[in-house]
């Protein structure tokens, strides 16, 4: 399904919740909402599916205006963070509510509901009732309830957001595979950016109620339109500062000094945003240095993840193997020019 | 503070009439050393949260006993145990103050107002919660009501042990960052001993200096983040920890060394001929490389994480994860791999083999 949100806003009372929103997903593909908690996430997928209207602005489902129609009408599903199925139904049951509902016969039901629960690996669970189940069973039970109605528009609200690390892992790598056969358009709200690229298709970057940017997840994750996307799009927190610029120079506090790429070099001389994702910050190599004062590091298994400050500025490092520092250590990091992003003052990336 | 030791604990719930108990706990012994940063990671159903309770006293255990600096407390009520406890969701009193939910447990014990006052602003420093002290708790963000619990779990300086369990579940991915690291950083200021239970291996091995990992009631393995990233006693703990975990292959043995779908796989420290049981061979995504000679692949699919590219590679029916740099290639004809013979492992009915002896 080909939708569209044109000019959207939404306001509950004097509190906008949506700021004026126009986005087009991408048909058949997954389409991701990132964002923290509060960005807007849910109310779009709400505004989508027609479970709310907007305060103004139009909502456009395969070239015709819906906007305000009921949700009923319209060929969509949706799955939510906290898994929700019918308590007194039994996992078959609970797949095929959607196709009693839609008056499907008996013998197509249960081939569809036996089809979905095999590609769900619920077939063993398919007698059991919900309090039997595994969390994860029961947001797969969620799950092939929304795909079973075969639904054009598929809205996942940070489906696994309640199932252990392992577990989601898992799921993550199946889901795409689930729909990609199905056609729909998908809807997927996260606050994970790595949940994002494990996904991929495309990418809509939301903060406090406004859309930053959207296109293909991989290229707003690597080329950033703006600094707040990069910073949307950042898990450990991209690390940032402001670099005074001087002819070919860049200067960033006291702390170093280093070549600017061609294209910057010929930008007005002046203030600069620059953003360096956290592994591309090393604790050995070479490229540009900077001292900075160690907070504190942590060892996980084949990694360290360090916290410095870097003139005033707080910066993360995250190094393949084992690099330990004592608290207040200082000690030099390094980076890669080329590596790093550079941002006008209107926050808009300069490209290079 | 206290060391705290486990012996011989074993824990079952009440089962239905008429059918035998289920051991959530099949047996533990442990000892949690005094001052130590521990985390207690495993899947959900696994027994973390049954220990966890049975340390803080919420739960008898069945059978054997809990000692606290070798003092028995296995019948000891939760109020004599002095342990302090922080939850998977916020528990904090909306109506009062920030000043006065941290002021909380210390008034509760009837410590007089100035030393409340020292330890309150003490800890409200460490959590960055000196400008909301006068605040309503009411008025403050998710992570903003769980630095309370925290700082209440923290604010009492007399306890044994500090107890968390998933505390940072309901935090978005950015301010986690910031709370596990000032929970790293209060443990280096305050050395008391720390045991954070969670599902997450990335917080595990992060936060603790110790992780044990349990597995279906009991405990595989128990060791420094880097022991259980690069010797997985059990092919559980390569599969849990590390993302994606550790490939775990059939394979036979020959001359000690493991043949894996007609491949004869190097192996730095060869193994006795005659094994028995199950065997398989580990190895971890990250210790693959492509190679010109070696085991021939077909690549199914390619993700592109930002920091580095998952593969997924076929070899006949087996499935192969491999992780390659970001922007490093992938050979056009003919991929072959190879794995480091350094970090191949061979396992048991799950559990490591140990290298044959040298005599």
């Amino acid at each position: 399904m080909a939708i569209e949100l044109k000019n959207v806003t939404f306001r509950v009372g004097a509190e906008k919740h949506i700021y004026d929103t126009s986005l087009a997903l991408q048909p058949g593909e997954f389409n991701i909402l990132l964002g923290e908690t509060l960005s807007g996430k849910t109310t779009l997928m709400r505004l989508m599916a027609g479970l709310e209207k907007p305060t103004s602005g139009e909502v456009w489902a395969n070239g015709r205006n819906v906007t305000g129609m009921a949700v009923q009408k319209r060929s969509v599903a949706m799955v939510y963070q906290f898994f929700i199925n019918y308590p007194s139904f039994t996992v078959y049951d609970n797949i095929a509510s959607p196709l009693k509902v839609a008056g499907m016969s008996k013998r197509e039901i249960d081939e569809k509901v036996h089809r979905f629960a095999e590609l769900l690996k619920l077939t063993p669970e398919l007698n059991r009732l919900p309090r039997e189940l595994s969390g994860g069973q029961k947001q797969r039970t969620a799950l092939a309830r929304a795909l079973v109605k075969g639904a054009d528009l598929v809205l996942l609200d940070e489906p696994l957001a309640n199932l252990d690390y392992k577990l989601r892992e898992e799921l993550r790598d199946e889901l795409p595979k689930l729909f990609a056969d199905a056609g729909a358009t998908v809807v997927y709200a996260t606050s994970e950016p790595l949940e994002a690229l494990m996904l991929g298709g495309y990418t809509a970057t939301l903060k406090d109620g406004r859309l930053v940017e959207f296109g293909r997840t991989a290229s707003i994750y690597r080329r950033p339109a703006t600094l707040e996307s990069a910073k949307v799009f950042s898990d450990p927190p991209i690390n940032t500062a402001i670099i005074v610029k001087k002819g070919q120079k860049a200067k960033l506090g006291n702390v170093a000094l280093w070549d600017l790429p061609e294209k910057l070099a010929a930008q007005p001389d002046g203030e600069y945003h620059i953003a360096l994702r956290p592994h591309h910050l090393l604790p050995s190599g070479v490229g540009v240095e900077v001292e900075g004062t160690v907070q504190i590091a942590e060892i996980g298994g084949s990694e360290s993840i360090i916290r410095v400050e870097v003139d005033g500025n707080i910066w993360v490092s995250q190094a393949h193997g084992i690099h330990t520092f004592d608290f207040g250590e200082k000690a030099r990091f390094f980076f890669n020019a080329d590596e790093c992003l550079y941002f006008g003052d209107n926050g808009r990336l300069i490209d290079l | 503070m206290a060391r705290i030791t486990f012996q011989n604990v074993r824990h079952a719930y009440p089962p239905p009439k008429g059918q035998e108990p289920v051991y959530a706990l099949k047996e533990i012994n442990q000892v949690w050393e005094d001052g130590g940063a521990y985390a207690l990671l495993g899947p959900s159903g696994c027994g973390k949260t049954t220990l966890l309770n049975i340390i803080s006293g919420l739960l008898t255990p069945s059978e054997g006993e809990i000692l606290f600096d070798g003092v028995d407390v296995t019948t000891q009520p939760i109020s004599a145990r002095k342990i302090a406890q922080v939850f998977q969701f916020p528990v904090v009193y909306d109506t009062m103050t920030v000043y006065d939910n941290l002021a909380f447990p210390l008034r509760n014990r009837k410590m007089s107002e100035s030393l409340v006052k020292e330890r309150v602003e003490q800890i409200a420093e460490m959590l960055d919660l000196s400008s909301s002290l006068t605040k309503r708790a009411a008025n403050l963000t998710a992570d903003g009501k769980q630095k309370i619990s925290l700082g209440r779990g923290l604010v009492r300086s007399d306890v044994n042990a500090i107890l968390f369990d998933e505390p940072l579940t309901v935090i978005d991915p950015h301010l986690k960052w910031q709370l596990r690291s000032k929970l790293k950083e209060l443990h280096q200021q305050i050395g008391m001993t720390m045991i954070y239970v969670t599902h997450d291996q990335v917080e595990a091995l992060t936060f603790a200096d110790k992780v044990v990992v349990m597995y279906d009631g009991t405990v595989v393995q128990v060791g420094t983040p880097v022991e259980l990233f690069n010797h997985p006693r059990h092919t559980f703990v390569g599969y849990f920890i590390g993302s994606p975990g550790m490939n775990v292959l059939p394979c036979s043995i020959d001359q000690g060394r493991p043949v894996f779908a007609n491949n004869l796989l190097p192996i730095s420290q060869p193994v006795s001929a005659d094994l028995s049981g199950q065997l398989e061979v580990g190895v971890r995504p990250e210790f693959i490389d492509f190679a010109e000679e070696g085991i021939p692949v077909n690549v199914e699919k390619v993700e592109d994480l930002g920091r580095y590219q998952v593969l997924t590679l076929k070899h006949e029916k087996q499935t192969i994860k491999m992780l390659l740099g970001e922007g490093e290639k992938i050979p056009s004809e003919n991929p072959k791999i190879q794995f480091n013979p350094e970090q191949t492992r061979i396992y048991r009915d799950g559990w490591v083999v140990e290298e044959a002896s040298h005599d």
